[in-house]
């Protein structure tokens, strides 16, 4: 079908949709909406790691007979919060697994009150051990999970690792080290519900995915489809924290509806959202690798571990990509990759941004750089030897599709970072006495967007449109809004694909809020897929909905804009209504075996080369990144500025996860809950970021879009660690590389 | 149950607007102004002064409004979000921020506006160092800061002369 | 928001006197609380124990800052932004200054102050170690009258004070003796801004001649509470300053400190970290 002008919102930096109610503070999140005779709910906690229930007490001075109580045994249906397997339980019965695993549920309509309450309920455990590393789950000092503690392993496999390290002229071995990074949204996890046996459930909440809440409480309540709906209220970040947690507080604030016949509202406040929900999977990563004596890659052995907390959750699908991105964007003939997700009694942990990528990029990219300083070349000449092309394979077997080109983007990044001649101007610099030392470094990475393999035929995501006879479009999608501008993409997309013009897009263009009751499942808001995916099903029902305006001679192509309205009023008029749906299909030339995980592990992968230039006070250990340049090729950028938001706040992220955001962990429990003691980044911490597009429009992608959201997350800390390195002639293992931390290997080095 | 306060009435002004309120005296303002008054734009982050996305203006002093007892509002003249435009005209802040892409989620962006607004009032000018010290308070975590600056860079060039 | 708020009060005394009076009254049944900025914190973690608050906030009595030929006395309810504002304040007591600029962000700063930071005696506060280099002293005052104290020893151990149950810090005295002084100020904090101190280092020295003629040095954030580096001193007064002297200086000053770890830094670190700081003051003086 032709467009009756060439794309005039593509590429555009279009304001966002929802932008003058976020300036004005007009937009709504959920803790922003009340109900009349409303209850607030809380969550009584384990104060355990582990252990029996064998006893709750409610102490004396509260009126307990004006609380609603919910344990357990109030659960319809069953007590399982559903994501992949059903290990994890709504409410702890008998036993819980982790600190602040939810035993209790209180509701009352005074919220002060309600706090009075939560502290004189005693939760009398017998301990049983507990385990909080992944050394202790592997070595099944205890085991807690399952038959020995793992969640899912995997075996990827090309050529024979085995055979050609034997061959190998130089082999270089590392351990590689992350921490736990919490999500840290600014708004903390809330939600507001509705239930009787009558209506069923309806919650109102904080989240990214509308879809896998309503199927999480259709399970607990028992409920069928219709009775269940799911609204998602403005939300303020996400991130991946936001992806499988809604799902247990939505059941908590439900539960408590049911049982007292109101509106129950459940808001965490900090403390307790940082205590007890998903942060990212501690990691540990060991590489053994095989190259010539010129460097070039023969032998990949690489031992990929993840923590995955108490209970399953995401955990098997947070590993699945940490696995498929272990070997980089290189090519090597021969890899083996062994991964597992393992058990601790620490809260489970989820998806965060990256989803497993950052933890094996990590450990990778600070390897390529140690394996370079061992053969005797450059960072970037080792890269050059063996950066993949078009046509290659992938370590899990997928022949390179896209016309990437590493080079072209390294050089791209370096360039505008003045890498070389900073590299050798901070070199002969540093040589001096000054108390401060200069670093640059760099990571090249990939991430796959979209879900893994035969993931998106799976989720089988729907996107639907309807016309108003006013030629309004409504746009049905259940993607959510969290800031990284699904409205205003969407809104760009349908307005391109159905010749609206571009200063009619505020009334004539309306992104339908995500309703279960009102718009169709399209999969989570996860995976950098909401563009690629979900826009292309927006993009698909627009031109659905043409076609049926042309088709039925309401417009000929090449139509104005101002004649968009009226053929939709005469269609109704004649039809009844006007509407499209769209319904994602796996391309045909994607192939992907389950079991051997080989493949096409995923449709399309953005590419990038960030450089990190740092200093680092020798006295006080303190980095400080100085200036950051972000290269990526991800397809056709549809929104500029939107495309540069998710890079830099990005960028700023893994920088927290580079060098302050430590968790400090105590018996499994998470200790500095703090946002004075959990420390991510301020203004003055963020250094100047530019960021580069490189653009080669992706055919399956709408308007030639890739995914974004989750690149910057995979190279930025490996590109700070490497700068480190470069400064300091520190060898970075682990991150977050605090003060403290680095002041201790400084002492080793120079005692 | 344990005894105490009564609710007190503090009488300030609110967005220019006179304003009775009738609080704990130990109440957070922040609360006071979102569920007495209906002002909900000013949002609570981490409840200990660290995010600043409860900054409102007291007498023209930025202050986090989740550290101020109800009783310091007395006489008091306050600002919040819903106070910054000036009925259906934004902000030049505010325009900037559209502009510019300085609010992602939008949670924290209340507060950085506030933060922002009281800046120029000080600094009409400001030097970048001024503008990332004025604004060190308010933690964003979807942007990286940038285009919140880039965002208040364009203000000062747009922004109305001072009378 | 985890305290029951109806179980707290907060009342607002007509003026000094009647918080005097009060607290003479009914011994330990009243704090004082000021900007909040501390109090507040804890309000709403669930663990300010006390119920009972006189609010001092907007007793003029508290405020304002005197300048005098030998002194300047700031009102125990000065704001670090006030601080900041004060010409004289920011020319000659820069350590205080910074200190200032360095407490939290500006919503803190207007509403954190130099009584309340004092009397809250945090080991991490900014200031201490600035007031301690300008041998400030307190002007305490109850029903039974006014006496003075010098701020050095006034903190006895972690959180405990010399300051009796009706007693209410009115003003602090710095003497304008240090504009000739080299002065350093330097917090290694957890990030750039907002941040919560690990090391707080304040020096000022006399030099005649690459010779030490007097030096104050005080810590904050590295013993229950803020440290007068008095041996250190002790050793350097006098002295040439040489890489010898440094590292003899850095030797007793990492006995004369108590770093722990805690939730946001190791005693290792700390101490290492003090000892690199007085490297940096020193090195600041011989130039």
């Amino acid at each position: 079908m032709t467009m009756p002008a060439n794309s005039r919102l593509i590429g555009k930096s279009v304001q966002r949709k929802e932008g003058r109610e976020k300036v004005t503070g007009s937009a709504r999140y959920v803790d922003d909406l009340t109900f009349p005779d409303m209850l607030h709910g809380a969550t009584v906690r384990s104060t355990v790691l582990r252990g029996r229930i064998i006893g709750i007490h409610f102490g004396d001075g509260i009126p307990w007979n004006e609380f609603t109580i919910v344990t357990a045994r109030d659960i319809p249906d069953k007590n399982c919060v559903a994501l992949i397997i059903e290990d994890q339980p709504c409410l702890a019965d008998g036993v819980v697994n982790h600190p602040e695993e939810a035993v209790l549920l209180l509701a009352h309509p005074d919220k002060y009150l309600l706090e009075e309450a939560r502290r004189a309920v005693r939760i009398e455990i017998e301990p049983l051990p507990a385990i909080f590393t992944i050394e202790d789950s592997l070595a099944k000092k205890e085991i807690i999970w399952g038959e020995d503690n793992i969640f899912k392993s995997f075996l990827v496999e090309k050529g024979d690792a085995d055979a050609a390290m034997a061959t190998a002229e130089i082999i270089v071995e590392g351990e590689y080290e992350t921490g736990a990074q919490e999500q840290l949204y600014i708004e903390p996890q809330g939600m507001i519900a509705r239930a009787s046996a009558a209506e069923g459930v309806t919650v109102w909440g904080s989240l990214q995915c509308p879809y896998y809440v309503h199927k999480a409480l259709k399970g607990i309540f028992c409920l069928p489809s219709e009775r269940v709906r799911v609204v998602q209220t403005e939300t303020g970040g996400g991130f991946g924290g936001k992806e499988e947690y809604p799902s247990m507080l939505a059941a908590h604030a439900a539960l408590l509806a049911l049982k007292s016949g109101k509106t129950v509202k459940m808001i965490y406040d900090r403390a307790e959202d940082m205590a007890a929900t998903t942060k990212r999977h501690p990691s540990r990563t060991r590489h053994r690798t095989g190259v010539t004596r010129e460097g070039k890659l023969i032998a990949m052995e690489i031992d990929f571990t993840i923590d995955g907390g108490a209970y399953e959750t995401l955990s098997p699908v947070v590993l699945s990509r940490g696995t498929i991105h272990a070997a980089g964007p290189y090519l090597c003939p021969n890899v083996r990759v062994r991964s597992r997700a393992v058990a601790t009694n620490t809260p489970p942990h989820g998806a965060f941004r990256g989803f497993g990528a950052p933890q094996s990029v990590f450990a990778l990219e600070r390897h390529m750089d140690r394996i370079a300083e061992a053969v005797g070349i450059t960072p970037d000449e080792l890269r050059r030897r063996n950066f993949i092309h078009q046509g290659e394979t992938l370590a899990v077997s997928q022949v390179v599709r896209e016309k990437v080109d590493m080079e072209k983007l390294m050089a791209r990044a370096f360039e505008l970072s003045d890498y070389h001649a900073k590299r050798e101007r901070f070199r002969s610099e540093n040589a001096g006495s000054g108390a401060i030392k200069r670093g640059i470094g760099f990571a090249a990475f990939l991430h796959g967007a979209g879900f893994t393999g035969s993931g998106e035929e799976y989720l089988a995501s729907e996107a639907a449109m309807e016309a108003t006879p006013e030629g309004r479009v409504r746009v049905l999608a259940g993607s959510t809004e969290m800031g990284q501008g699904t409205n205003t993409i969407f809104t760009q997309i349908a307005a391109d694909a159905l010749g609206i013009a571009p200063d009619q897009i505020d009334d004539q263009i309306e992104i339908v809020r995500p309703d279960t009751a009102h718009v169709p499942n399209s999969g989570p808001t996860v995976a950098s897929r909401t563009t690629m995916i979900v826009g292309k099903l927006v993009e698909s029902a627009a031109k659905m909905i043409q076609q049926s305006l042309i088709e039925s001679g309401m417009l000929k192509p090449g139509y104005r804009a101002e004649e968009f309205a009226s053929a939709c009023a005469s269609y109704i008029a004649k039809f009844g209504s006007l509407k499209s749906f769209a319904k994602y299909e796996q391309p045909k030339d994607l192939h992907w075996d389950d079991d051997k995980y080989q493949g096409d592990a995923y449709g399309a992968y953005g590419w990038a080369v960030y450089v990190a230039e740092v200093s680092v006070d020798m006295r006080t250990a303190e980095v400080r990144v100085e200036d950051f340049v972000a290269v990526q090729e991800v397809g056709t950028i549809i929104n500029p500025v939107l495309a540069a938001g998710q890079v830099e706040g990005g960028v700023a992220q893994g920088i927290g996860l580079a060098l302050y955001e430590n968790v400090v962990w105590q018996q499994g429990r998470m200790i500095n809950g703090q946002m004075t003691n959990y420390i991510m980044p301020t203004s003055m911490d963020v250094p100047p970021i530019r960021v580069w597009f490189e653009e080669v429009p992706y055919e399956r992608g709408p308007a030639g879009a890739k995914g974004i959201g989750e690149l910057p997350l995979d190279g930025t800390a490996p590109a700070i660690a490497n700068a480190i390195a470069h400064a300091t002639g520190i060898d970075i293992r682990r991150i977050p590389v605090t003060p403290e931390v680095l002041a201790e290997m400084m002492e080793t080095v120079h005692a | 149950m344990p005894e105490g306060a009564r609710k007190i009435r503090v009488t300030c002004e609110v967005n220019g607007k006179p304003a009775a309120l009738d609080a704990y005296p130990m109440a957070r303002l922040l609360d006071v102004l979102r569920e007495e008054l209906g002002l909900t734009g000013t949002k609570e982050g981490c409840g200990e002064g660290e995010c600043g996305a409860c900054a409102v203006e007291i007498d023209g002093a930025l202050v986090n409004s989740c550290l101020v007892p109800a009783v310091h509002a007395e006489g008091a003249k306050i600002r919040t979000i819903e106070g910054v435009a000036r009925g259906d005209r934004l902000d030049a802040v505010q325009q900037a921020f559209l502009a510019h892409g300085g609010a992602q989620c939008g949670i924290c962006t209340p507060g950085m506006i506030l933060a922002a607004t009281n800046l120029l009032a000080r600094h009409p000018e400001p030097t970048d160092a001024e503008i990332r010290e004025g604004l060190a308070g308010n933690l964003c975590r979807c942007t990286g800061y940038v285009k919140i600056f880039e965002s208040v860079v364009a203000a000062c060039r747009e922004a109305e002369p001072q009378p | 928001m985890r305290s029951y708020l109806p179980a707290y009060e907060l009342a607002a005394p007509r003026d000094l006197a009647d918080v005097l009076d009060r607290i003479a009254r009914e011994p330990g049944a009243w704090k004082l609380f000021a900007g909040g900025t501390d109090l507040m914190v804890l309000l709403e973690a669930g663990k300010l124990a006390h119920k009972n608050f006189l609010s001092i906030w907007k007793l003029p009595e508290l405020r304002g800052i005197e300048i005098a030929t030998d002194h300047v006395t700031i009102g125990a309810l000065t704001t670090y932004t006030d601080v900041r504002r004060n010409g004289t304040l920011a020319g000659e007591f820069p350590l205080l200054a910074r200190a200032a600029a360095e407490t939290g962000s500006i919503a803190t700063q207007n509403r954190g102050t130099l009584g309340g930071n004092i009397a809250n005696a945090s080991p991490a506060a900014d200031s201490p170690p600035a007031l301690l280099v300008y041998d400030a002293e307190l002007e305490i005052v109850s029903t039974r009258g006014t006496r003075w104290s010098r701020y050095d020893g006034f903190h006895s151990g972690y959180k405990k004070m010399d300051l009796r149950y009706d007693e209410l810090i009115r003003r602090i005295r710095l003497p304008r003796a240090r504009q000739a002084w080299k002065q350093y100020y330097r917090k290694v904090g957890t990030r750039r801004a907002q941040a919560i101190s690990k090391v707080c280092f304040a020096g000022a020295a006399q030099v005649d001649a690459g010779r030490v003629s007097d030096v104050r040095l005080a810590l904050g954030s590295v013993a229950p509470t803020v440290v007068r580096a008095r041996e250190t001193e002790k050793l350097l007064r006098g002295e040439r300053l040489s890489p010898s002297v440094l590292r003899a200086a850095q030797e007793v000053l990492a006995h004369e400190i108590g770093p722990i770890d805690d939730m946001r830094s190791t005693a290792r670190y700390r101490r290492r970290v003090s000892q690199n700081l007085l490297a940096e003051f020193i090195e600041m003086l011989s130039q």
